[in-house]
Parts: C-alpha cells; sequence; structure tokens
C-alpha cells in the first residue's frame, strides 16, 4: 500500500481512460502525457493499461508500505527517496518505509509515477481514471491509501537501455491535422494561425488548454459534432481552445484544427506562458 | 433516402464522416443505420463511434496505414445491404415541475416570449421529442422537436451553478442538465429522476432514436418522486414502444 503524506499541487490516478463509453457522453480521460507515462510503464514491463499517478506542476510526499519497482517520468520535479535525490525514467527498488517526495517543477508540467503491476483502484467503465462524477473521487487527497502488488523480488541489473525523448520539453511544434471547419477561415487566419506564436493562457486543465493571441473571426457556430482530445476549437470572441482528455464528447465551436497524439502529450508538459507554433501536417 | 456522404481523416486512428449539416430524422436513421453496420463489421476490433446529428466519428484502436482502403471500405459498407434490423425505439415519459423554485428563468423567458405560464408549460410538455444522440456531458440527450413557439438564445452569459435535472431551453434545442454544470440555456423546470447512472452497466437507458415526452408534475409530486428515486424506487417509464 502506498499512503498520500501530501498528495502535491493536483494529483490524479490515470490510466489511458474510458474507451467505448462516448456514446453515452463520457468523457475519455486518462493519462494526459500518454509519451511519459507509457514509457514508464514499459520500463517496469507493465502493461499499456495499467495506472500510474499523474502531479501536476508540484509534486507529492508518499509512504511505501510494501515493498515494490517503481519508475518516474514525465516533468522534473526535484525527485527524492527517503531524502535523496533520485534519477528518473529507470526502475527504482522500493523497500518498505521508503518515503518518496517531490518539489516543485523545473521542466516541464506533469510527472508519471509508475509502480510494478499498476495502481488498483475504484474501476467505472472499465478504467480508473479519475473523473468527478463518473468516479467518486476526482482527486488523490491526503491519507489516501493506494493499494498496489507487493513485489517481494528484487530489481535485477538490467543491460536494456531504452531512451526517454526529452525533446518534448523544449519542442515548440503542435503537429496538426487540418479540422474539419479549417476550410472556412479565410487566407488572411489561415496565414495568422499557421505563423503566429501562440502562448499558453492561465487557462488551461485537463479538460482545455486555451491558446493566446486571440484570432478575430466571423465564423458561425457548427450544429453540435463530435470532438477528440486534441481538437482545436474557435470560440466567436476568437478562442482558441484545445480540448484536452477530460474534455467533452462532441461541441458546437468549429473544429479548425486536431493535435497529432504525439502533440497532445507535448501540449500537457507546457503551462502558462510557455509559447508554441502550429506545424501542418499534409494529408 | 440516399445522401451524399463527406469521408476524411480526422486524426492518427480516426474517420469523420458527414451528412448534410441540418437536423433531419431521415438523417437521425441513415445514421444509425450504417453506426449499426459498422459496430457489426468491426465487432472484434473495439472501434468506438461518436455521433451526432449529422456526423459519425470512427475511432479505431490503431493507427490507420492506409486511409483510402478504410474510405473505400466505408463507402462499400454503406452500400450493402442490411443493418436496418428494426431500430428499436421506445418512448420515455419524463416528469418535470415547472414551479418557480425550480425553474429560475421561468419569468424571463415567458416574458422574452410574450407567452403566460401555461402556454410554455402546455407547449413543452405536449410534444414528443426525438433524441437525436448524447454528448457535451454524461447522459445529456440532444433533443429535437421543440416548438418554434419556445426558440429562444441562449443565455450571453453561462449560469455557473446549474442544478442536476434542470430543463431547459437554449435555441432551438431543449435538454435536461444530467448533472451540477454550468450552463447557456433557460431554465423552466427540473425533473427528480435521475438520466445517468455510472454504477449502472448501462448507464442511460434512454438512446438516440427514442422519443421522450415531459409530464407536469405539482411540487408535491417532485418531493415525493425525488424520494422514492434517491431510495432506487423508481423507475423512468417507457409507454408503448413505437413502430
Amino acid at each position: 500500500m502506498l499512503k498520500v503524506l501530501n498528495p502535491g499541487f493536483y494529483t490524479t490516478m490515470q490510466d489511458l481512460g474510458r474507451l467505448g463509453f462516448r456514446a453515452f457522453g463520457v468523457p475519455v480521460s486518462g493519462v494526459m502525457d500518454s509519451y511519459s507515462s507509457q514509457f514508464a510503464n514499459a520500463l517496469l514491463g507493465n502493461n499499456k493499461f495499467d495506472a500510474v499517478l499523474e502531479m501536476t506542476m508540484i509534486g507529492g510526499t508518499f509512504r511505501f508500505m510494501n515493498p515494490t519497482q517503481i519508475v518516474i517520468s514525465g516533468a522534473y520535479m526535484r525527485s527524492r527517496l527517503n531524502n535523496k535525490p533520485i534519477g528518473q525514467n529507470c526502475a527504482i527498488q522500493i523497500e518498505t518505509d521508503d518515503v518518496l517526495s517531490f518539489g516543485h517543477t523545473t521542466k516541464g508540467f506533469r510527472t508519471y509515477l509508475a509502480i510494478k503491476g499498476g495502481f488498483e483502484s475504484e474501476t467505472v467503465f472499465n478504467s480508473l481514471s479519475q473523473y468527478r462524477p463518473i468516479t467518486a473521487k476526482g482527486v488523490i487527497e491526503t491519507n489516501d491509501v493506494i493499494t498496489y502488488l507487493s513485489i517481494d523480488q528484487r530489481l535485477q541489473e538490467s543491460n536494456a537501455t531504452v531512451k526517454y525523448n526529452d525533446s518534448i520539453f523544449n519542442n515548440q511544434i503542435l503537429e496538426a491535422y487540418k479540422g474539419p471547419e479549417f476550410g472556412c477561415l479565410n487566407l488572411h487566419q489561415k496565414e495568422q494561425l499557421l505563423n503566429s506564436e501562440l502562448k499558453v493562457s492561465k487557462y488551461n486543465n485537463r479538460m482545455a488548454y486555451q491558446l493566446e493571441p486571440l484570432l478575430k473571426n466571423r465564423l458561425e457556430p457548427i450544429l453540435t459534432a463530435p470532438v477528440l482530445p486534441g481538437t482545436v476549437q474557435l470560440t466567436p470572441q476568437g478562442n482558441l481552445i484545445v480540448l484536452m482528455r477530460d474534455a467533452q464528447t462532441t461541441g458546437g465551436y468549429p473544429r479548425i484544427l486536431q493535435l497529432s497524439e504525439e502533440s497532445i502529450s507535448l501540449l500537457s508538459q507546457k503551462t502558462v506562458g510557455n509559447t508554441l507554433k502550429i506545424g501542418l501536417k499534409d494529408t | 433516402m440516399d445522401f451524399k456522404l463527406r469521408y476524411s481523416q480526422y486524426n492518427e486512428r480516426s474517420i469523420l464522416i458527414e451528412w448534410p449539416r441540418i437536423i433531419d430524422e431521415n438523417i437521425l436513421k441513415s445514421i444509425l443505420k450504417f453506426k449499426n453496420k459498422i459496430m457489426n463489421k468491426y465487432i472484434k476490433q473495439k472501434i468506438e463511434i461518436i455521433h451526432t446529428y449529422s456526423s459519425i466519428l470512427i475511432i479505431y484502436n490503431f493507427t490507420i496505414e492506409n486511409i483510402n482502403d478504410k474510405f473505400f471500405e466505408l463507402k462499400s459498407l454503406f452500400e450493402t445491404q442490411g443493418g436496418d434490423l428494426e431500430i428499436a425505439s421506445s418512448t420515455w415519459e419524463i416528469p418535470v415541475c415547472y414551479d418557480e423554485e425550480f425553474g429560475v428563468d421561468f419569468e424571463n423567458f415567458s416574458k422574452e416570449k410574450g407567452l403566460i405560464k401555461q402556454e410554455v408549460v402546455k407547449l413543452h410538455s405536449e410534444s414528443i421529442y426525438t433524441v437525436f444522440f448524447i454528448g457535451f456531458l454524461p447522459g445529456f440527450l440532444y433533443l429535437g422537436g421543440l416548438n418554434s413557439k419556445l426558440h429562444l438564445d441562449r443565455k450571453k452569459t453561462p449560469k455557473f451553478d446549474v442544478k442536476k435535472g434542470a430543463v431547459a431551453i437554449g435555441g432551438e434545442q431543449t435538454g435536461i442538465y444530467p448533472q451540477d454544470s454550468p450552463g447557456g440555456w433557460h431554465i423552466i423546470g427540473q425533473t427528480p429522476v435521475e438520466l445517468f447512472n455510472s454504477l449502472h452497466e448501462i448507464p442511460c437507458p434512454i438512446q438516440a432514436g427514442d422519443k421522450v415526452k415531459f409530464k407536469s408534475i405539482s411540487k408535491p409530486e417532485f418531493i415525493e418522486l425525488k424520494d422514492r428515486v434517491s431510495k432506487s424506487k423508481f423507475k423512468l417509464k417507457s409507454i408503448t414502444p413505437n413502430a
């Protein structure tokens, strides 16, 4: 069991989300940065659907009640084990009563804690991802106790090395497909969208990221239509809204772009003030 | 009915199929029929489909290698017979209390429309609405068939605390908020029944293609029903199944 001494700023349990329930209007949810979280699970030999903890901006402090192995990946949050700095993107042996703590991020925005065999919790619609009100709990809180498999076998020296691709933190290009309503933009608007530097606004969370500046337009709302994580909507006021993992399943704003899966992960590691550019994919 | 469909790639693993962009029951039937055929064909591949008034979005669990092959496959599937296994359609009766305690925007709504309260209640509860799809929030039904005398543009500023069960009008649509949430529609009443329960295997008994009718209830009836709902002693009523 893992005891939460301090959850950090905003920590949730996530897997790859609720697949197959969007027809009921249930958001897919799941890890924001699927690259880093799947990297961590893979290093432990876990299933890619295993649940991890997703920490945002400031990580938490946790006490392990049983031996296991973990991997930390994603944003760098000065991780320490029993108060000694430890590395990330590598498997770490954990003993009973070990305390793992994180601080404020120094690079990136979301850190993943993966554990051998995955965390266990309330499963709703085939997923452990926390999302209120689908799940009773929406976030990890102090004194929560999270179960995991106790592993008595100690970590073996492994020759296999897999390199974590750090470019997720420095790369500023959001790769995007043309959205269904891209063609409704005029030439000037297209140029502005594709050539300007876009900045992450303070309105960014697991549902959506707003990008600045405003893109002035006179696009009509559309008849409510399907959307996905990564869909970029343009509001009449000119806000660019990038839908993220907890987004609704349908929407009425024009869908001008669709980010690639990799770019959703990349955007998840950005925070207010970070700058980005759109790189249009040819299809 | 023949429709000209548009196929496009939405992302690495999704394809968007679009019908003419209007709210139309024939389009809904065509969409549901095609959706059935797609689900049956790819039953083993765990695909997911989101459909709305005039679109189907197919989400595969793999990256699409050759998009033109997939378009061709889908186009041929659309042409084939079948899929029109009777789209089962039930009519559901949803009790609504239009008392101003719940219908917080009722007075303003009637004033804007120049109608008296009884007229609004009559117009809203006498129509039979078609469920086009579920979206926006878990269990939020997109209903077609609102009497044009009740159409009113959404509020300029959304309210932050719309209550679960609120029955509202926005533009030419009416709907029920399945959970507490922000919302920009005019709230004219509230239903004590639950439209979505994540503890049930099928979380929402009402599906696309079904019909919905509202039944006006008094405040005491609302309180009694709410109590029964909380004790799980109430089941949503399906009136005669539709042919």
